[in-house]
């Protein structure tokens, strides 16, 4: 029997009881729809989630400044400047899973343009730092060596300053803007970066020479780095070894017995990165999970419909194995008729699993991602849904006896 | 040689610890081209020996050749490759698929045959001329009259071009004057070389065919060859009674 026969037998077979098939495909419509979108969302958080993560800065490790502890009372991690310019040179050269070490110094100031003012975060570091932390002028330049060398009075701004202090389409690059009073020369805006995972606006934030901050902005003490140093690993997975090279090396130069408290702290952003993907996949592998079972149920009702249309063509079965339909021909075409019916219902499935995807997406903001390999996945998974379940009822089917088929009533 | 020839065939069936004999030993041969209806009541025997001429049932015993073929132990999938190929059934249900067009009602043997789709329209359309049906080709089974019904089966059992048709009470369900129609059908193949096998239990039906079988207890109780009534002459017959009658 030709096999696009048997395909046509089986859709006016399913095209006979519309209505059934369509709430027998239901079961495999919702179990497709639910992988494909919960997995878009998954899927698009996660990409979300790294994205925000890369413009943190790769393969980043955070060295914060130590406590105090005055008369019992231990103030919190940077509350006493531990760190000092030579830690930050020995991480930098001696260290060899170490690329990048930069200082971030910060306050809170008060920028003025011509005709307007803005508060924000006021940065000061070196070049290296926006090589840790990926970023880049959008137009301008960064800082330079020479910029720290010279101490000069040069800014390099985020878009949100830009936005505040000279208007969205504004190019400020040759400007000057005032930082607590004193003149700074405008020589670069950074590219949009967006939020943090935490929430906080990358943009909003002004970048000068760490040698001008600490002598025009915010005059700290001479050997003590007043701020935090931010590392940049040579791979990923050198990050955890980074951090405990980082730990020993600071521990050795500060003096730290054995048994007694660090006086610094070394965070690893690579890790809690990693940590939340896990977090991510296991949703995602939950989710993808109940859309498991939900196919699952809807093959069992495949199952039943199929156990069902045997019954009622008996008569049927017994004619065509009358004229000479082998039992193969009738498994197969009771087998088409069941693929046809669960990979319909999961390209149905894809198609509504795709709108859902969308609307939620756009209703609620959330990114979504459709991946092309879960499609497919999902309509093989259909696919053999349909054989695992329609195989029973098939058999069944091939098996009557043509005479006791030809008399059923 | 006969086409059909059947030596010491029983067929037994095991109802819990009783064995129940629906064949005895039954040796029995038709040569082709020949017109037999096998009679009997109830529980002779007689509808399990169509099953197994048929090759819709194995016998437990005895062998049967079938066109020169032992066909007794064949398989599912052979005996249904003979029954496609050599056979061609005609049932007192007509046993059409509902909601298919007569058409593909008969296309039906060609489909498991693998004949392609062009050839088989054209052979399923000739099949349903020379049963008379020519216009109604587009008809669903419920469209149609009992005797148009059978004569789509009867078309059906032809268009694989078969050599035996075995029909099991094909006028039961049909009135006397539609019987004598699907009848004369049946002396119509016969004499175009068709071996016919037909199972009844009317005297009237049984007058058509040139030899009866009569069957009781699994065995055969009589064989005799007789000259056949012509189906035309009794057509004729009832034609004119019924242009006796006042309008």
């Amino acid at each position: 029997m030709i096999p696009l026969e048997t395909l046509r037998v089986a859709l006016r077979a399913l095209l006979r009881n519309k209505m059934r098939s369509f709430l027998t495909m239901l079961g495999i419509i919702i179990g497709v729809g639910a992988v494909i979108a919960m997995v878009a969302i998954g899927e698009g958080a996660k990409a979300r989630v790294e994205e925000s993560f890369a413009s943190m800065g790769s393969n980043l490790l955070i060295v914060m400044p130590g406590s105090t502890n005055a008369g019992g009372a231990r103030g919190g991690f940077g509350s006493m400047p531990t760190l000092t310019w030579d830690d930050l040179r020995a991480i930098r050269g001696e260290i060899s899973t170490v690329r990048y070490a930069a200082a971030q110094l910060r306050t809170n100031a008060q920028l003025q343009s011509e005709d307007q003012n803005w508060s924000t975060t006021v940065t000061g570091t070196s070049p290296e730092y926006f090589l840790i932390r990926s970023w880049r002028a959008a137009s301008g330049r960064s800082l330079l060596d020479s910029d720290i060398d010279a101490s000069a009075k040069v800014v390099v701004l985020g878009q949100t300053v830009v936005d505040k202090l000279f208007g969205a389409s504004a190019d400020p690059v040759g400007q000057t803007i005032r930082i607590k009073n004193i003149p700074f020369e405008v020589v670069g805006v950074l590219a949009k970066k967006g939020q943090s995972p935490m929430g906080q606006d990358y943009d909003d934030g002004v970048f000068v020479p760490q040698t001008t901050f600490a002598s025009k902005i915010q005059g700290g003490l001479q050997k003590f780095l007043q701020g935090t140093i931010f590392v940049g690993a040579t791979s990923t997975d050198a990050t955890a070894r980074a951090e405990e090279q980082i730990s020993s090396l600071l521990r050795d130069r500060h003096r730290i017995g054995t048994g007694q408290d660090d006086d610094f702290s070394v965070r690893n952003l690579t890790e809690m990165a990693n940590a939340q993907q896990e977090g991510m996949k296991t949703l995602t592998t939950l989710l993808a999970s109940i859309a498991a079972v939900s196919l699952l149920v809807g093959g069992i009702g495949i199952m039943n419909i199929m156990l069902v249309s045997v019954t009622e063509r008996t008569r049927e079965i017994g004619v065509r194995m009358a004229v000479g339909a082998t039992p193969l021909n009738i498994l197969t075409q009771f087998l088409v008729e069941a693929l046809t019916l669960s990979v319909l219902g999961g390209l149905i499935g894809i198609a509504l699993g795709v709108l859902a995807a969308n609307q939620l997406a756009q209703k609620f903001g959330w990114p979504m991602l459709i991946r092309p390999d879960i499609v497919v996945v999902s309509v093989a998974f259909s696919g053999f849904v349909g054989v695992v379940f329609g195989l029973y009822p098939a058999q069944k089917a091939s098996r009557l006896d043509p005479i006791d088929a030809l008399r059923y009533e | 040689m006969a086409l059909i020839d059947l030596d010491s065939v029983s067929k037994v069936y095991r109802m819990g610890d009783v064995e129940v004999y629906a064949l005895r030993e039954v040796s029995f041969s038709v040569e082709a081209r020949d017109f037999v209806a096998v009679m009997g009541s109830s529980g002779s025997g007689k509808s399990t020996l169509m099953n197994v001429i048929g090759c819709l049932d194995r016998p437990t015993g005895g062998s049967y050749h079938l066109d020169g073929r032992e066909v007794s132990r064949l398989d599912r999938r052979e005996l249904a490759h003979v029954r496609n190929r050599t056979l061609g059934f005609v049932f007192q249900s007509f046993n059409l698929l509902s909601r298919t067009s007569a058409l593909e009602n008969v296309e039906l043997p060609l489909i498991y045959g693998g004949t392609p789709g062009r050839d088989r329209h054209r052979r399923a359309a000739r099949a349903l001329e020379r049963v008379g049906l020519a216009q109604r080709m587009d008809h669903h089974p419920n469209q149609m009259s009992g005797g148009q019904q059978q004569r789509v089966a009867i078309a059906r059992a032809l268009v694989a071009e078969p050599h035996l048709i075995v029909a099991d009470e094909p006028t039961g369900n049909l009135d006397s004057r539609t019987s004598l129609e699907i009848m004369a059908l049946f002396q119509e193949l016969g004499a175009a070389g068709i071996t016919v096998l037909l199972v009844t239990h009317e005297p009237d039906i049984a007058a058509y065919a040139s030899r009866v079988v009569t069957m009781r207890d699994g065995r055969i109780r009589s064989d005799v060859r007789q000259t056949p009534r012509r189906v035309a002459d009794d057509l004729a017959a009832l034609d004119r009674g019924q242009e006796e009658v006042p309008a």
